[in-house]
């Protein structure tokens, strides 16, 4: 039954969320709090000579400053959480605890934590502390770095692999009649999530061992847990995180876990509940970002736009202590058929920040060399963009052969022709204006990869007819907790007004991260499963007690429908949830229920894809851009909700944008500190810089990847945008510009070269 | 409301030596009289969190870089953050808290909701507070207007287009 | 942030009183910038004067101009009909910059005195002469796309970034203040300093020194605005350009150029002016103005892309206050302002 799912339901939280309710990681009140504040490394490299605290220790108020001298003893983070990698080359995260040595890997580095009793005072006296250094010339350049790892995998998972080559890509780019190579190089991007990381740590005696509680801006409940426990040798049931909302996350607040670390270390030195809010400063070296890149596109193709090969080589940069590769080959080894394939991953280690995952990671600025290569190709060919992806449309997975589980790729390419209008481009590059500027068409092909997890989830129906179902999963404005809202209700055949759903807790059934794009097809089945296992309870009640009139009934012979279980031959024969349970004396009936994946997964390729389209405005004279409209079509599987649906794309796709035209952090090329560490110099996209925007989705459920038939929708937005904007540039301006972000200077440079 | 010129004494008055000292500072908040001891250099937006736990006014930035922190003070849009509260005495502040009529939701907050005008919240409340002092009183605005005019209000999220288009719908009702 | 003393002044008597004698203090009015270096660690203020109660918020006629009080917040003065209709340079400077909040709370006197936003000069961990004189300039040999291209010092490349204060030059404003030797009268252009080796020094005023208004001269001229910047709209400028324009008929009577995002104050253009005055308005003049405007320009590393963009920005801001380009929105308002206006095509702003 599906009366819910599908519909376009207001936010389950939305209440909460425009009276100011919503209760986010930093606004717990705990009796005797007090306040961390961080004193972060003033050099790129070398080693904490000494830390000079007296003037801090002095200043009224405070309770405590810790170094790596002082700080409790922490044990090491695993190699591995779960399948994922994290130390190592191509591993997810910082290989390293905070304040347990006095080695400086970067500039922003956290070298201790001065504990007060109010915000204002911590945060003063943080000034004060003073660090001595023996300093080592820090190593900044990506290109010339001594440090170069080529990982085999992303995270240590064997079907990522970084280094591959099919068939001879070499060979038969050498015997192309069309060849084309190009170097696209885009920026340090950072997620900049307006809630900046924040944690409340809480240590208690409970039964004589120690407890430890972390209200923590995370969308990895269990992962914290699990990295806490074992840093404090605790079993994991002694630590529990609880988030039930994140201000945004887009790849960050996932898997650095420093943060929530030193909150524990210090409120354990103190023996008061701390909190650490970090600054939006910190939030350019403590909270992740998507690695610049050098990318090299090679691309070999006959005269009439069949591909005969594709090289794409990816030069990224992580920390000392990071082996975090962006994945940039994701879309190039899927995406186009081609025979001779081959991709390449290059990691250089920096004296700079540890990278993490980022919206689209890999995806966002792969996807964007990969499909401004094919514009620059179609040009070359005096094809139309769009019949030059037709050409090599794929129709299986050309990497491993499988078929795709689902794809309707072609009907995105024409449905986002036909919004944007692209039969009113003229072909030719700088021949559309409008007053005094420059119009330009452009488009891409984006994809996403889909796939599912396990995860469990409980369902609780009480006698009073209301439901109860919850997961720790996360709401970072996904719309997790009115999504599964929605599923939860058709799951128990009840209205979605009796219907609650709860996450954000790490006492609650396991799930995993929240990431991927994999939430919908990883927990709706674990919530399917629950509302199942609490219904069978509840058949199983009515039949045995002899006064229901279900009594004696077959299980298979009743359905669930409206709160009421019913015959399914005889529906006017039944009785609803609450009468059951109160005849048989029972407040609620909970279970538990759990989903993973099956075999699916071998047999089929499963990734969401679209078409972006974009229109651009170009003033010349300034370099400034503008984009006047962007047009989504998305085969994502089905759509649990579209108006929620709708806004993780537009909001990827707006991150997209500001990817593409403004963000960028750069650092001192001699000192490697953050040049751009603040929301005035790091430009999101403002309500003044969003076009007007068309999203589609062609609601083809997916056949394979579940009942639920949905693949994942929060970044295949992001992914495509940027390409879709750089080629209509081009074709506003005849300039190819091969660096992001797009700002005024690089095209006034261009336009000067021309 | 009281003449904060009147009510307060000036120079070298009512002021300790050590100036971690706390003072006296009464916040008008939402209609109420808080008497609180605050450092002077508490930020407006700090008493609310951390004093007085009204916590529906966010810290994003707290530079006045992103919106968050958007609050009325004698009914303009003001940021918390770049606000001393020691120099809010006196004036009317209002919060998110306080944006809604009892248990009736301002235009805007319905509005917001029906066009589904915020994703993970966390900028939600400096928009409404942002979009509702600036439209009080006004004649509607066109888009344009209204997206220069709330360009100050970042939204990671990028909830944009329907901000957008609840502000344009909440400015009729 | 570092503690300080607070205080609340009722006259302007008292507050430069209050001021004068101690090094380390400073007024306050909307504290939009100061708030936010104090937060930086980058002001460290020993004492607080507060001057917002100050009656210094009219805005009142004097002498074929407008006397505008130096409380009166960027929102108010950007709304009023005066200055509107007799400077709209004034209104369209106003309304590019900042956000609604911030000029809600940011006020005439304290915007032109708003500090640099070389990153270099916010964070404490960097060397910056203009934070902490003798330790070097960090963003001469670094990341300087957002420096200056004339004035600058070996001791500081930063810009000013008040776009205020770029129409206030344009216009050749008055700055009326009181200190504790009395009450004098600055022209606008000489209220900032270039850095040469003193770059902490931003302005002219003495230390207790309060500017209590703000003079625009008689001017029945056009006059506009132009600013360029990475985002559409709350950001501060690439290159902005002001420019006041008086006719004699069809011939340019009197014409005064400002540039901002290019120089440690508004730098004013007198070789472009002299080239206009008497001439009749076209494009080639125009160009041959903007290219004397930059003759002297002195690129850094990654600053070079400001001579043409501003060339370029200079002359649209000429073609469209002269009236041989049509403004891209109504005088007075962001919309005219704003390089490249909104994204989007949504329906007709004005």
């Amino acid at each position: 039954m599906m009366d819910a799912i599908g519909q376009p339901l207001e936010r389950a939280d939305a209440h909460l969320k425009v009276t100011g309710a919503a209760r986010y990681a930093a606004e717990w009140d705990l009796p005797g709090l007090a306040y961390g504040a961080v004193v972060v490394s003033g050099i790129a490299r070398g080693t904490v000579r000494a830390i000079d605290a007296k003037a801090a220790r002095r200043t009224p108020g405070v309770l405590a400053v810790l170094t790596h001298e002082n700080a409790p003893r922490l044990r090491p983070l695993p190699d591995k959480l779960g399948k994922v990698l994290l130390r190592g080359e191509g591993g997810m995260t910082e290989a390293r605890q905070p304040l347990q040595d006095a080695e400086v890997y970067y500039a922003g580095q956290p070298l201790a934590v001065v504990v007060a009793d109010t915000h204002e005072r911590a945060r003063h006296a943080a000034t004060l502390v003073g660090v001595t250094y023996d300093e080592q010339p820090p190593e900044l350049a990506m290109t010339t770095a001594r440090r170069q790892a080529r990982p085999a995998t992303f995270l240590g998972s064997p079907e990522e692999k970084l280094q591959v080559s099919i068939g001879d890509p070499a060979a038969a780019l050498a015997a192309a009649p069309v060849r084309l190579e190009r170097v696209y190089e885009s920026a340090v991007t950072h997620h900049n999530p307006i809630e900046p990381l924040a944690t409340i740590a809480h240590w208690e005696q409970r039964d004589g061992a120690d407890f430890l509680t972390l209200y923590d801006t995370t969308r990895f409940l269990t992962g914290v847990q699990q990295i806490a426990a074992g840093a404090f040798s605790l079993p994991k049931e002694n630590v529990h995180v609880i988030c039930p909302f994140v201000g945004g996350a887009f790849g960050s607040k996932g898997w650095l876990f420093a943060p929530p670390l030193l909150a524990a270390l210090a409120a354990r030195m103190v023996g008061r509940p701390v909190k650490i809010e970090w600054r939006r400063q910190d939030m350019f070296t403590v909270a992740g970002h998507r690695s610049a890149t050098r990318q090299t596109l090679a691309l070999g193709a006959t005269p009439d736009g069949q591909l005969t090969a594709l090289q794409h080589d990816t030069q990224s940069h992580a920390s000392l202590v990071s082996g975090f590769a962006e994945p940039c080959a994701n879309l190039s080894r899927m995406l186009y058929q081609v025979p001779n394939l081959g991709f390449t991953h290059q990691v250089a280690h920096l004296n700079l920040p540890s990278p993490s995952t980022m919206r689209g990671p890999g995806e966002t600025v792969g996807g964007w060399a990969l499909e401004c290569a094919l514009d620059e190709l179609a040009t070359e060919l005096k094809l139309d963009p769009v019949a030059l992806r037709l050409k090599n449309y794929a129709e299986h997975n050309p990497e491993t052969g499988k078929p795709w589980s689902s794809k309707h790729l072609r009907d995105c390419y024409a449905r986002g022709q036909a919004l944007i209008g692209w039969e009113k481009r003229n072909p030719v590059p700088r021949a559309m204006r409008e007053g005094r500027y420059l119009v330009g068409y452009g488009m891409a092909t984006t994809m996403y990869p889909a796939g599912r997890n396990a995860a469990t989830a409980r369902a609780t129906i009480s006698a009073d007819g209301q439901a109860l179902v919850e997961s720790a999963t996360h709401e970072i404005g996904n719309g997790a907790r009115t999504i599964f809202r929605q599923i939860s209700a058709d799951g128990l055949g009840l209205p979605v007004a009796r219907v609650r759903f709860e996450l954000g807790d790490s006492a609650l059934p396991p799930a995993p991260n929240t990431g991927g794009s994999v939430t919908t097809a990883t927990v709706g089945p674990a919530v399917l499963a629950a509302c199942r296992n609490a219904l069978r309870a509840l058949r199983q009640l009515a039949v045995r007690d002899a006064q229901s009139p279900l009594f004696g009934a077959a299980e298979e012979a009743i359905e669930a429908r409206a709160g009421r279980l019913q015959l399914r031959a005889a529906p006017a024969q039944g009785e609803d949830y609450g009468a059951i349970l109160r005849r048989a004396r029972l407040p609620a009936v909970s279970a538990e229920g759990s989903a993973k994946p099956g075999p699916e997964k071998k047999q089929y390729s499963f990734y969401s894809f679209g078409a972006v389209f974009a229109q651009v405005r170009v003033d010349e004279a300034t370099g400034v851009i503008r984009v006047a409209r962007l047009c989504g079509v998305y085969d994502v599987g089905r759509v649990m909700n579209p108006p929620t649906a709708r806004s993780q794309l537009l909001g990827g796709m707006t991150m997209g944008l500001g990817a593409t035209l403004m963000e960028e952090t750069s650092y001192d090329p001699r000192t490697g500190h953050p040049v751009v560490r603040n929301l005035a110099d790091y430009h999101v996209p403002s309500l003044a810089d969003t076009p007007e925007m068309s999203i589609e989705f062609l609601d083809n459920p997916d056949p394979h990847i579940g009942e639920l038939g949905a693949r994942g929708i929060g970044e295949i937005g992001c992914v495509g945008t940027p390409a879709a904007i750089t080629n209509a540039v081009f074709h506003a301006t005849g300039q190819r510009l091969r660096e992001l972000p797009l700002t005024p200077d690089k095209l006034l440079r261009a336009a000067t070269r021309a | 409301m009281m003449n904060p010129a009147n009510q307060t004494q000036f120079i070298d008055q009512g002021l300790a030596s050590d100036p971690t000292n706390r003072l006296p500072v009464t916040l008008t908040i939402n209609g109420q009289a808080y008497p609180l001891q605050l450092e002077s250099r508490v930020a407006l937006l700090d008493a609310l969190r951390e004093n007085l736990h009204l916590t529906g006014t966010k810290k994003g930035c707290d530079h006045g870089q992103c919106g968050g922190c958007t609050v009325h003070i004698d009914g303009q849009s003001a940021l918390a953050c770049l606000t001393l509260a020691v120099m809010s005495e006196g004036k009317a502040i209002t919060t998110i808290e306080g944006l809604a009529q009892g248990e009736t939701l301002h235009p805007l907050q319905a509005a917001f909701i029906r066009h589904d005008a915020l994703q993970c919240g966390y900028c939600t409340p400096g928009q409404l507070m942002a979009a509702s002092a600036w439209l009080s009183g006004q004649p509607p605005r066109t888009a344009a207007e209204i997206q220069e005019a709330m360009s100050g209000n970042l939204c990671r999220c990028a909830a944009y287009p329907n901000i957008l288009a609840a502000i344009l719908e909440a400015q009729g009702a | 942030m570092h503690p300080f003393q607070y205080q609340r002044a009722t006259s302007t008597a008292q507050a430069v009183a209050a001021v004068a004698p101690e090094p380390g203090a400073t007024f306050i009015a909307g504290g939009t910038s100061h708030l936010d270096l104090m937060k930086e660690d980058v002001h460290r203020p020993s004492r607080l004067v507060d001057i917002s109660l100050l009656p210094l918020k009219q805005i009142t006629a004097l002498a074929g101009g407008l006397r505008l009080g130096a409380g009166v917040s960027n929102t108010a003065a950007a709304a009023h009909p005066e200055i509107q209709r007799r400077y709209p340079v004034v209104s369209e400077a106003l309304l590019t910059g900042a956000s609604t909040q911030i000029r809600n709370a940011a006020t005439l006197g304290g915007n032109p005195l708003q500090r640099t936003r070389c990153p270099y000069f916010r964070d404490p961990a960097q060397p910056c002469n203009k934070r902490a004189p003798g330790s070097g300039c960090a963003a001469l040999g670094g990341i300087n796309r957002g420096h200056a291209l004339f004035g600058a010092s070996d001791a500081c490349v930063a810009i000013h970034p008040s776009d205020l204060a770029v129409a206030l030059a344009a216009l050749d404003a008055v700055v009326q203040t009181t200190g504790p030797r009395g009450p004098r009268a600055i022209p606008f252009p000489e209220l900032h300093r270039l850095p040469g080796a003193t770059p902490q020094v931003d302005t002219t005023l003495a230390h207790g020194e309060l500017i209590t208004a703000i003079d625009l001269p008689a001017f029945a001229g056009r006059s506009h605005y132009l600013k360029v910047r990475d985002r559409a709209s709350y950001a501060f400028a690439l290159v902005s350009c002001a420019v006041a324009l008086e006719m004699d008929g069809e011939h340019v009577r009197r014409a005064r150029l400002a540039l901002g995002g290019v120089a440690h104050k508004p730098w004013r253009l007198p070789a472009a002016e002299a080239l206009l005055v008497g001439e009749k308005p076209s494009e080639k003049l125009f160009r041959a103005a903007a290219d004397a405007a930059f003759a002297d320009a002195r690129p850094l590393e990654h600053n070079a892309y400001k001579i043409p963009l501003g060339r370029n920005l200079l002359v649209q801001a000429l073609l469209e206050t002269s009236g041989l380009q049509a403004l891209a929105g109504p005088a007075g308002t962001a919309f005219a302002a704003s390089v490249g206006g909104l994204a989007g095509t949504f329906p007709a702003p004005y």
